[in-house]
């Protein structure tokens, strides 16, 4: 199977590797997928003092295409509110990489780590309000 | 280094018709054209000659008589009219269960799910964690009802040898006819069939350096086995095939095999120093694990996982060496290697397997650039793992609840 030349650059260039502490309280995590499946994507998302993301990293293991949509949504996250992250949308990232029918749970995969990785900031933050101080780092 | 790629890796897949067997072939498409059944003028009488030279070195690589050899398209068609064949000429006197092994190539598990269909009954035994099967698990799976056995000599994504002589000679005692696929084993491993108790075995062209589209079907003659067709016409094989031989196809079959046969001992040492080399060069990377027996295997074959890095990736990685990957991710089902499954590999590191298959074109300097090649981008894909970091931290993987999607 052919690959499209964005995957490929993406895939051989990936943008934004790397993991962020899980600790920060300004990070979001979302893990998604499982081994037994043949993907697992790691999605980290560091927002600012206006709810705006600056910085976001992946990790992923998976085939090129799982590869290049989450290196795709780093990108994409970056500068956007939480709820504009929230619209991206599976087939975006899919047309955008011009993946194959076989590979469209590739881009599912991307948004549901978008929206976990939401998910999981809006939690800390909620817990910050209700017992500043010690939070997340405690209860795991 | 200046190395011509992309390099092949994928022999099991298909080999490249060897230039001394397709030199002789070409006559017999345009010179020797005639059709072999033709008796009446010299065109048929080359045409049959040059099927029966073909039918005698097909023969003298496996050590059976002539006459027990039946031209097919392949060994998916060979498996089919010896399976099915045999299960229905036997199944009103001797019963109408079958027993395969899980690792079978897909055209005979197919096979047996199309007779399971029929209202055949199966069972198809695992084998162990290394790819053989255990003769007592066997004997025991054997039932007073069982028709025919059907177990392959060399496996086709792992490369294990299984023993056939002795699993052979449970099935005579029982009155089982047996089946072997060695579509895998021609010119990898000696095959006596004069001395191997197979009642069936199923050979192909083109895993030997021969063209596709062409196999054979060993059918024994003392005791005699029967069959019945499953493709009917002009009664052409002693009844067992009809169809038009392919005469340039048999003429390529025929020389591929006799090569296999004068060449194999020279080409089984030096592939084998090969293979491990790869095998050395590789196994120091960290959390790698060879996927079946290295003991009772093929020279050809190098079958590994890498642990925590994704298969269809390793091979995009390193899309300048063609090889193949247990992982199916290109299908829409995300099931990994059957075959790997059943040795009960976890589903990770069947999903992180890559199979090796050398040849007779492959050489040295292919395996030094393909080691370099495999150990640099391993360490890039599993710099991008979300599993290996974990498995750095430490942490457990099988207690991780993931997010099944």
């Amino acid at each position: 199977m052919a690959y499209s030349a964005k995957v490929l650059d993406h895939y051989e260039n990936p943008r934004n590797v790397g993991s962020f502490s899980k600790d920060e309280k300004n990070v979001g995590t979302g893990m998604v997928g499982a081994p037994a499946c043949g993907d697992v994507m790691k999605l980290q998302i560091k927002v600012n003092d206006e709810g705006i993301i600056e910085d976001a990293r992946f990790k992923t293991y998976g085939c090129g295409s799982a590869i290049a949509s989450s290196s795709l949504v780093t990108e994409w996250l970056k500068g956007k509110t939480l709820d504009e992250a929230m619209t991206i949308k599976n087939s975006d990232i899919a047309e955008e990489l011009a993946l194959p029918p076989v590979k469209i749970h590739c881009s599912v995969l991307a948004e549901d780590a978008i929206k976990a990785a939401i998910a999981d900031l809006r939690q800390k933050q909620a817990k910050n309000v209700e017992t500043p101080a010690c939070t997340a780092t405690c209860k795991e | 280094m200046s190395i011509k790629t992309p390099i092949y890796l994928d022999y099991a897949a298909t080999t490249p018709v060897d230039p001394r067997v397709a030199e002789k072939m070409i006559p017999y498409l345009t010179e020797h054209f005639g059709n072999p059944a033709s008796r009446s003028h010299v065109f048929g009488w080359v045409a049959e000659k040059a099927v029966e030279t073909a039918r005698e070195q097909v023969a003298a690589l496996v050590n059976c008589d002539p006459k027990e050899i039946i031209w097919t398209s392949g060994a998916t068609e060979s498996d089919n009219l010896a399976i099915k064949g045999a299960a229905h000429f036997y199944a009103a006197t001797r019963g109408r269960h079958i027993l395969t092994i899980s690792t079978e190539h897909k055209a005979v598990l197919d096979t047996v799910r199309e007779l399971e269909r029929q209202g055949f009954e199966a069972t198809y035994l695992d084998p162990e964690p290394d790819g053989l099967v255990d003769i007592e698990k066997f004997k025991a799976a054997l039932r007073p009802d069982t028709v025919l056995a059907s177990v392959m000599l060399v496996n086709n994504e792992i490369g294990v040898i299984q023993d056939i002589a002795t699993l052979g000679a449970i099935c005579r005692e029982k009155g089982v006819v047996f089946h072997v696929d060695a579509a895998q084993a021609t010119g990898k491993v000696e095959i006596d069939l004069q001395r191997l108790p197979v009642d069936l075995m199923s050979f192909s062209a083109h895993k030997t350096y021969g063209p596709k589209g062409i196999g054979a079907l060993y059918v024994r003659r003392k005791p005699r086995v029967r069959l019945e067709a499953q493709m009917h016409g002009g009664g052409h094989e002693r009844g067992m095939r009809s169809g038009t031989l392919p005469t340039h196809q048999i003429v390529g079959m025929g020389e591929a095999f006799r090569i296999a046969r004068e060449e194999m001992a020279a080409e089984n040492v030096r592939i084998l120093k090969l293979r491990n080399k790869l095998l050395a060069g590789l196994q120091t990377i960290e959390e790698v694990y060879v996927n079946g027996s290295l003991e009772h295997r093929v020279p050809h074959n190098l079958n590994m996982s890498f642990n925590f890095v994704e298969g269809e990736s390793l091979i995009m990685a390193i899309k300048d060496v063609a090889v193949s990957s247990g992982s199916a991710c290109t299908s829409a089902s995300l099931e990994p290697s059957y075959v790997l499954r059943a040795l009960g590999r976890s589903d990770e590191l069947a999903h992180s397997s890559i199979r090796f298959s050398l040849g007779r074109f492959t050489t040295e300097e292919e395996i030094d650039y393909t080691i370099a090649l495999v150990r640099a981008k391993i360490g890039k894909l599993r710099e991008l793992s979300p599993l290996w970091e974990m498995y750095q931290e430490g942490v457990d993987l099988n207690k991780v609840e993931w997010a099944i999607h």
